[in-house]
């Protein structure tokens, strides 16, 4: 027997008269929403508070309006002093229309990891975020590009619309695109080498 | 009402006076109290050190003494546990009616003034039987703070457990005796006289430390502050 | 070497070397995670829904497995099983080799320590540097990482790790190659089950959510590692699996609030428990290494049987009753000992005594001595009862000996 039957018989052998055989049936008992926080308004605030609360310092959270967004960015980076940025090559043009003196480079053809490293921030979007937890979700989706674009730098400025915040990790999860790679970021680690400072912008109407 | 004692091989043998607190409680509450004598021991301390078999038999020998009474009190928690959660598994049937102290006069008698006068600064360690097996909740506490003259002191970190644990004890006695070195620091920062408890094994152990040091701080079970009477009779020594 | 450390000695021998006074960071972490817990109105419904879900996951662990490898597979994956950590060592090894040069990075876990991850590669003369510290440059250099995880969703093939820190995202997103090591009882059936998992678990260890928690399928066209292997490893959990009891051990999902309640643990740390730390590696180690020796046979032992551990336990796993079931599977295995230990002497003598009412009289009469429970001579056979005592009265005073039984009182009342 090789190692993949003799564990599966191993398996069936322990489980013996207890084996549930075929696929399990889903469970049907968990909380899917919240009853504290239903507008979009509410769950904004709520999002931002939970956001700020974070371990390691909290996340800065500000809120704009959508014609606000692009002043909103560049006030950003002039405050952290950033003068090259890397930008997923999909990020929409008014979000970096108000930049001034701030080299943005596009992630296409993707960036080596040196030139990533060698940047002093990223901005993106993000596909969805969470109100309970103060996390945001990112999923290679538009507006976000790929992993690397906001692991390597050591600041990202992430832009949350209003309408994509959800009240709950169940709600969360049930809008999760299968087979994406996802990244929940909650806040930002007390050390390491990867501790990233990470901003929020929501925006609502 | 009609109660049949089950006092615990450890307090027939070596705690006798929580026993005789129990009865002149119950007695002066109206109750009748008898005492099989056939009983010895609920198996407690073969379950929990892995001896099985040996539990099995004493918990089969329980239920047949104990079988035909309407309510058997123990001042015992982790007894009043082993009975219930224990012996249905070793026997197979429903094991006979057990209440721990606490829970037969709050919750069967509904009192919780016994009209008891015990005038000392007394802490209560909520030991862990009473607190995640019995869950006796706040019964004991309700209890003590209806005592006269009674000086009721909170202890510091009083749901850590006091490192007794039956065989570990004397299994892992460096350890054993480490958790009750904090038990007996938070007492002592208190001021209190007394420490008192609704389990006489863990007492044993607090209070064994407790008189080594020389504290002069006892170690008393429930039972004989809610029997006293502040009259000074038999019993009423602490 | 393949395991670090199975320790050679009993647990009370080690703890008694380590004791310690615990710092104010313990009180600190279980605050917040009564806080954390405290903020879900449903707690105790996702706990038991925890429970649900990992029991179900267990009974149904072959399918779960062939399905799970047939979804890495899907999404560009290659599965590999181990029996035990020496299998998993040379899957590792080879599947390093075959990576080609450039560094390595390792992002610890109970399992790349166990496999022994950083020697496998060293013998391979690939160097492994553990992810942590100012490891920066090397982890942008890294061709090829191992990692542990925390979930394996079977339906899609989709990895789980729960990080601390932001050097852990580096490792699983950066190298050419991607070797994760999981046991087998690490699968979870589908996706939306991560529901459950993804509220008790980080809640569990004091915080709404990890830092950060990623998630990965096979490999991503320009996103992460060109390559990914996951090794499945058993090691001792289908043994766990065949106690009907032990088995929900396996529940486990690493939070390590068990830990942090642990009365023992906070005074003795992790060392004496050897491989897995705490109440929950007490009732996990013996079960994957067997009770034969000494240290396995001792951890059952390792606990006050408190319950603070089950109270916190986001799958409901009854700690202290698996530690009573583990105690009897070593006094069992020890009764077929053609000599009796003292103790099973000591305990079939205290039995004895309690099964008969006049034998049980008759010692309460004589006990004019600690031990006088015990049948008359007992003390003579047996020099381990002064021992005993001995334990007892190192650090305790005994009560005072009553003048007469409970029952004697009793007779003379009437």
């Amino acid at each position: 027997m090789n190692a993949r039957e003799e564990i599966l018989h191993r398996v069936r052998e322990a489980l013996g008269a207890d084996r549930g055989g075929g696929f399990p049936a889903p469970s049907g008992r968990v909380r899917r929403t919240d009853g504290r926080a239903s507008g979009q308004g509410e769950l904004a605030a709520l999002f931002a508070e939970r956001a700020a609360e974070h371990a390691g310092g909290g996340t800065a959270v500000r809120h704009v309006g959508a014609d606000g967004l692009g002043t909103a960015v560049a006030a950003a980076l002039w405050a952290r002093g950033a003068g090259r940025i890397a930008v997923p090559a999909d990020l929409p043009f008014g979000w970096l229309a108000a930049l001034r003196g701030v080299e943005a480079l596009a992630d296409a053809p993707p960036l080596e990891p040196d030139e990533l490293a060698g940047v002093d921030g990223t901005v993106t979007g993000c596909a969805l975020a969470v109100a309970e937890t103060g996390t945001v979700v990112l999923d290679g989706g538009g507006t976000q590009g790929r992993r690397a674009l906001t692991l390597v730098p050591g600041y990202h400025l992430c832009v949350v619309r209003a309408e994509q915040i959800v009240a709950t990790v169940p709600e969360a999860v049930g809008r999760l695109a299968p087979g994406r790679p996802l990244t929940w970021i909650s806040g930002r680690p007390a050390d390491g080498a990867g501790a990233r400072v990470l901003e929020l912008l929501i925006v609502e109407e | 009402m009609r109660v049949a004692l089950f006092v615990s091989c450890v307090n027939d043998a070596l705690q006798p006076r929580t026993g005789r607190a129990v009865v002149r409680l119950l007695e002066r509450l109206g109750h009748e109290v008898v005492f099989e004598p056939a009983q010895t021991c609920c198996g407690q301390m073969h379950w929990t050190t892995g001896y099985h078999r040996e539990a099995a038999g004493l918990a089969a020998r329980f239920a047949g003494v104990f079988g035909r009474h309407e309510a058997v009190v123990t001042p015992s928690a982790s007894c009043a546990a082993t009975v219930r959660a224990v012996h249905p598994r070793l026997t197979g049937g429903a094991p006979p009616p057990v209440y721990e102290l606490t829970e037969f006069l709050v919750d069967v008698l509904g009192v919780t003034d016994v009209g008891a006068c015990y005038p000392r600064k007394v802490v209560y360690q909520p030991t862990c039987h009473s607190l995640r097996a019995t869950r006796l909740g706040d019964r004991p506490l309700r209890l003590l703070r209806a005592v006269r003259g009674l000086e009721f002191a909170e202890l510091p970190d009083a749901e850590e457990c006091c490192g007794f644990g039956g065989a570990f004890a004397l299994k892992n006695a460096d350890t054993s005796v480490a958790l009750g070195a904090d038990k007996v620091r938070h007492v002592r920062g208190t001021g209190a006289e007394v420490v008192c408890a609704v389990d006489d094994s863990c007492l044993a152990h607090i209070g064994g430390m407790l008189s080594r040091l020389r504290t002069g701080v006892r170690a008393v079970h429930l039972a004989q502050i809610l029997a006293a009477t502040g009259s000074g009779g038999e019993g009423e020594e602490w | 070497m393949v395991t670090p450390l199975p320790l050679p000695v009993r647990f009370a021998d080690a703890a008694r070397t380590t004791l310690a006074v615990p710092g104010s960071e313990e009180a600190d972490s279980r605050r917040r995670r009564a806080e954390a817990v405290a903020e879900l109105p449903d707690w105790e419904e996702l706990r038991h829904a925890g429970e649900e879900l990992r029991d179900r996951t267990l009974r149904h662990l072959d399918t779960l497995l062939e399905t799970l490898e047939a979804a890495v597979v899907r999404a560009g994956g290659t599965v590999h099983w181990a029996r035990d950590a020496a299998e998993a060592r040379r899957i590792v090894t080879r599947l390093a080799s075959a990576a080609g040069g450039g560094g390595a990075v390792e992002l610890p876990s109970p399992l790349t320590r166990r496999i022994d991850a950083a020697g496998a590669l060293a013998a391979a003369g690939i160097t492994l540097h553990r992810a942590g510290g100012p490891a920066r440059e090397r982890l942008l250099d890294a061709a090829l990482a191992v990692s542990g995880a925390r979930f394996l969703v079977a339906e899609t093939g989709t990895v789980v790790a729960f990080e601390p820190d932001g050097d852990a995202r580096m490792c699983l997103t950066l190298p050419r190659t991607l070797i994760t090591v999981a046991g087998i009882e690490q699968v979870v059936p589908r996706l939306r089950d991560l529901e459950v998992l993804l509220q008790l678990l980080p809640r569990s260890a004091g915080e709404r959510m990890s830092p950060y928690v990623t998630m990965w399928t096979g490999v991503t066209p320009d996103d992460g590692p060109r390559e990914f292997h996951l090794v499945l490893l058993d090691d001792g959990r289908t043994a766990a699996l065949s106690d009907g009891t032990g088995r929900t051990a396996l529940r486990c999902v690493g939070c390590e609030a068990c830990l942090r309640v642990c009365p023992v643990y906070k005074r003795v740390g992790d060392d004496p428990y050897g491989e897995l730390p705490g109440p929950i590696g007490a009732i996990l180690t013996p079960q994957l290494r067997g009770i034969e020796a000494a240290h396995e046979a001792s951890l059952p032992f390792a606990s006050t049987l408190c319950g603070a551990c089950a109270d916190v336990c986001p799958v409901r796993i009854d700690i202290p009753d698996v530690l009573v079931h583990l105690r009897a599977r070593v006094v069992e295995s020890r009764r077929r000992h053609p000599v009796p230990t003292p103790e099973l002497a000591l305990m079939r003598a205290a039995a004895w005594t309690m099964g008969d009412r006049w034998r049980y009289e008759r010692a309460l009469a004589r006990a004019t001595r600690w031990g006088g429970l015990l049948p008359g001579g007992l003390l003579r056979r047996l020099p381990v009862l002064p021992l005993l005592l001995g334990r007892w009265t190192d650090a305790r005073d005994l009560p005072a000996l009553p003048d007469r039984s409970f029952r004697d009182w009793w007779k003379a009342r009437r």
